[in-house]
């Protein structure tokens, strides 16, 4: 795997396969070292255009779990908050030395661009990019899909049959979007469910049912669901009145929670809202699988890392 | 002035003729001609049409000479076979005086490339609070008789009425860059299923359809000549379709980009061509590149004379404002270079349009709308020389060396376009001979 | 170039036999011996010998797995290889007798990366080696303990260890250079 970027086009096999080698990173979480030496030397740069210290440290610590050396670049309070390019300074890092770049970014397909444009040898990993994808979020959230449902047995499988629905504003969901296509890549059947203004134009083109009926969709009864955040800048454009009628009808509220089917897995990418789109109780519920998402998202990290920075270069054996 | 005999061209009526240039002007036309003096020209084997006009150039001078100037810019314009262009007003200062209208004129004079007409502002600073001097620019040298606050949407209906009306006391017109601000507030794409999964913000059709509408309306109501300025949508054309039904005085016109190419080349065909890799801010453009069934909708209104004209937008960057992220990348593209070549892809050589219609939308027609005199009877004896020869035959993969203003920002770069402009000439000026842009020395001397 | 058999069914059955008296034997028992096979073929190999000892001495004859990609030094000179789980007998290997098993010891540096691996899992008193054919051409300081066969080989020449729980024999091949 030359780069990450897109969930979008990822085969069933290659998808599994990321799975089961995050399974073996996972393992080493409970060895005697929990660490591996398998990228010494490598240098894996973190490139931080928005704000996300969960994301860049779940990076981080996957990266130092497997020996890469880490290098870190926030965008508050350097030089890109005013002005200096994505081409700028990903040159002037890759001019440092380094291997791969975890590019986190506001605008969408900034990692593609990176990727496409030349300007930088790096392995390209898309930790984010504007509304469009954050393929790890996708593998991670596949991952505990998998790991709940079918536990030491996950290996090789895939998630065939599995009813997911994701809840909120699908418009603006990066996370959405990268689960869309994994999770139906692998055999899941994915429902979205939120107010009309926020699911996007031409949903009914994509691989999924959609509703705006929260309650409908509880009552079918899916093996997970999903609650999205709702961004505080979605607030005051018009997407909906105001924060209680959206937690009204699209908030897993404590009666919501009680009609949920006992074994439905709960899931949230996070931050989360407590009491906006997800109620503390449903939050801490023993359904909810929200902790499990960010242990099992650098067990997919270090996975995608050493995807990406091992196999043999075309070009060096060409040479 | 140099005396230019030209041997054998074919006309756009398919007939071929030998054609002597003098002073300027059309001096004989007719089989074996001959002139002691005459620089020759065999242009057998090549077609000549009328002088191309562009009614939309971005010429970027005064204030953005970083991104092309008036010689730049016209040097572009007679590369593709340009001998006159309508220079855009949002330039910095804007053009909304006669001062700086007749300053963008006469540097087009002094280069002699191409004739720039300058539009002028609708509204002061392009700000869509006050008319700007409309009647000063009317009557200055630059006789200006476009008015256009593009890049901007006249969006305010109480304003683009008087507009309309003001305009009208001179002849004039207003060409409406048709974008509801509202509506495409942070837009970046078309909307639709491609923008949702891209994650783009949407450019929703009516934004621009809906404006069309008004200003169709606003123009029958008050009187007035509208020309709307690159329309993008199957939905635009059905309102330019009705109202000219109607009766009412509009025209429209297409750019060769959305003649040609669609949305779908900003998800990146992944195929290791030109256009491989996704989001190449190249292809981001304002209005947007539509879906197909937009570019069949757009190619059948100009067959069928719904669409007027077609006109460039020939808008150039510095690549550094097209080297980043999508969202950050500004909106336009080149294509005075391209043009030709493109409308030929695009209607040509699918039988849309034949070379008539061609000189009919990129010449008659813009030369008409912008009142600018010498375009009525090419070819004619007394007419102005303003024509250029084509190679409708070549093929070329079109590359930097084709573009000859400042901007590289095309969309074609790699790609096979048919047809080459062999030369260009301006008011008997060869500005183009062999393929070869002349010198700014031997263009001023004639 | 066609492969030359250089191993039957029946010489892979002994050489799997000896080495297995050889462990007893140098361990004086099979008490705290821990086989670990290196995916995928030494896997089935410790999963033979432990058969062979527990007939020998009941009870004996613990095997896991180890496996050792993400311990290898040569990431960038191979197409990506997709690990293989690591499993340790529930006891672990604290204190045991670790035998690693192999199908072919060549360069040395997979049993370089076991050794790294096995230092991260815990702390055995004792590291062997056991396998089922050397081929010599080594670039470490490494050897192994019991060994089925010695194969003289040209390095340009590849051996191919055949076993019939995947390839439906037990056979060893080599296949000359071109």
């Amino acid at each position: 795997m030359r780069h990450l970027l897109t969930t979008v086009g990822l085969e069933h096999d290659q998808a599994v396969s990321i799975l089961d080698v995050a399974e073996d990173m996972a393992d080493v979480a409970t060895r005697a070292v929990p660490k591996l030496p398998t990228l010494r030397g490598r240098t894996v740069a973190n490139l931080f255009f928005e704000d996300s210290t969960r994301t860049r440290l779940s990076f981080e610590a996957a990266a130092k779990r497997l020996s890469a050396d880490v290098i870190t670049f926030s965008a508050k309070g350097s030089s890109v908050s005013k002005g200096e390019s994505l081409k700028d300074t990903a040159q002037t890092i890759a001019a440092m030395g380094i291997d791969a770049v975890v590019l986190r970014h506001a605008a969408s397909g900034a990692a593609e661009v990176l990727a496409g444009s030349g300007w930088i040898d790096a392995a390209v990993v898309n930790a984010g990019d504007g509304t469009h994808q954050h393929p790890t979020q996708g593998l991670l959230d596949a991952y505990t899909l998998r790991k709940t449902l079918h536990g030491d047995g996950s290996r090789g499988r895939d998630l065939d049959g599995v009813r997911v629905t994701i809840v909120g504003d699908i418009l603006h969901s990066r996370v959405a979007r990268s689960n869309v296509w994994l999770l139906t890549t692998l055999g899941a059947q994915v429902h979205l469910v939120g107010p009309r203004t926020l699911l996007p134009t031409g949903v009914d083109t994509w691989p999924v049912t959609t509703g705006t009926d929260l309650d409908a969709a509880i009552a079918e009864r899916p093996d997970a669901i999903m609650m999205l955040r709702v961004q505080q800048e979605r607030m005051h454009a018009a997407f909906f009145p105001h924060e209680r009628e959206y937690t009204s009808a699209w908030g897993l509220d404590d009666a919501r929670l009680e009609r949920l089917a006992t074994d439905t897995i709960v899931m949230h990418p996070g931050p989360m809202n407590r009491g906006l789109e997800i109620s503390a109780r449903a939050a801490d519920s023993p359904r909810s699988v929200i902790l499990d998402q960010v242990t099992n998202g650098v067990s997919i990290r270090m996975a995608v890392l050493y995807l990406v920075l091992s196999g043999s270069d075309p070009r060096e054996v060409a040479a | 002035m140099t005396t230019i005999l030209i041997r054998g061209a074919r006309l756009p009526d398919a007939t071929t003729t030998d054609l002597l240039l003098e002073g300027g002007v059309v001096t004989e036309r007719g089989t074996s001609l001959s002139h002691r003096d005459a620089t020759v020209i065999d242009a057998a084997g090549l077609l000549a049409l009328p002088g191309l006009v562009d009614l939309h150039t971005h010429l970027r001078e005064p204030g953005f000479e970083q991104s092309e100037t008036v010689l730049t810019g016209t040097r572009a314009a007679a590369a593709g076979g340009f001998t006159a262009v309508h220079a855009m007003a949002n330039t910095s200062p804007v053009a909304d005086t006669a001062g700086v209208v007749e300053q963008v004129a006469s540097l087009g004079a002094q280069h002699g490339y191409a004739t720039v007409r300058p539009i002028g502002a609708v509204t002061v600073g392009l700000a869509g609070e006050r008319l700007s001097e409309i009647g000063a620019m009317a009557r200055s040298r630059a006789a200006v008789r476009v008015f256009s606050d593009d890049g901007r949407c006249v969006h305010d209906a109480l304003l683009m009425r008087r507009a309309l009306e003001y305009v009208a006391t001179f002849d004039g017109v207003v060409a409406q860059h048709a974008q509801e601000p509202r509506l495409t507030e942070g837009a970046q794409m078309n909307e639709g299923a491609l923008s949702s999964e891209l994650g783009l913000a949407g450019w929703p059709a009516v934004a621009e359809e809906a404006i069309i509408a008004r200003d169709v309306l606003l123009a029958d109501a008050v009187g007035a000549r509208l020309h709307v300025c690159h329309v993008s949508t199957a939905g635009s054309v059905e309102v330019v379709r009705w109202a000219k039904a109607r009766g009412i005085r509009v025209t429209a016109e297409v750019t060769p980009h959305h003649l040609l190419l669609t949305e779908q080349l900003i998800a990146g065909s992944g195929d290791g061509g030109p256009y491989s890799h996704g989001y190449d801010a190249r292809f981001k453009v304002n209005p947007p590149l539509r879906r197909d069934e937009d570019v069949q909708a757009l190619r059948a209104a100009l067959a069928d004379g719904t669409i007027d004209i077609v006109a460039t937008d020939h808008a150039p960057h510095p690549i550094e404002t097209k080297e980043c992220a999508w969202q950050e990348a500004s909106f336009g593209m080149v294509g005075l270079e391209s043009a030709l070549s493109v409308v030929q892809a695009a209607v040509v050589d699918s039988g849309l349009l034949d070379w008539s219609d061609v000189a009919r939308v990129l010449s008659r027609t813009p030369a008409e709308i912008g009142r600018l005199a010498g375009y009525d009877a090419p070819f004619e004896v007394g007419s102005p020389a303003h024509l250029t020869l084509v190679d409708p035959s070549a093929s070329r993969v079109f590359d930097v060396d084709a573009l000859r203003g400042k901007g590289l920002n095309s969309p074609y770069l790699g790609r096979t376009l048919p047809g080459r402009v062999v030369a260009t000439i301006h008011g008997g000026v060869p500005t183009v001979l062999d393929g070869e842009l002349r010198s700014p020395e031997e263009v001023t001397h004639g | 170039m066609p492969a030359r058999v250089v191993l039957q069914q029946a010489d892979v059955q002994r050489a799997l036999t000896r080495i297995s008296h050889e462990i007893l034997e140098s361990n004086r028992g099979a008490s705290d011996l821990v086989l670990l096979g290196i995916p995928t073929r030494g896997v089935l190999l410790a999963e033979r010998i432990a058969a062979q000892l527990a007939a020998l001495e009941p009870g004996a004859g613990v095997v896991g797995a180890l496996d050792v990609t993400m311990y290898r030094d040569d990431l960038d000179r191979h197409p990506t290889r997709t690990p293989s789980p690591t499993r340790l007998p529930a006891g672990g290997i604290d204190g045991k007798t670790v035998v690693l098993v192999d199908d072919v010891l060549y360069s040395g540096r997979t049993i370089r990366a076991a050794l790294d691996a096995i230092g991260d899992l815990g702390r055995p008193r004792a590291v062997r080696l056991a396998v089922l054919v050397d081929r010599g051409h080594r670039e470490l300081p490494i050897r192994a303990d019991f060994v089925g066969k010695n194969l003289p080989t040209a390095a340009a020449e590849r051996i191919f260890v055949r076993l019939t729980e995947i390839d439906g024999e037990d056979a060893v091949a080599i296949e000359g250079a071109a």
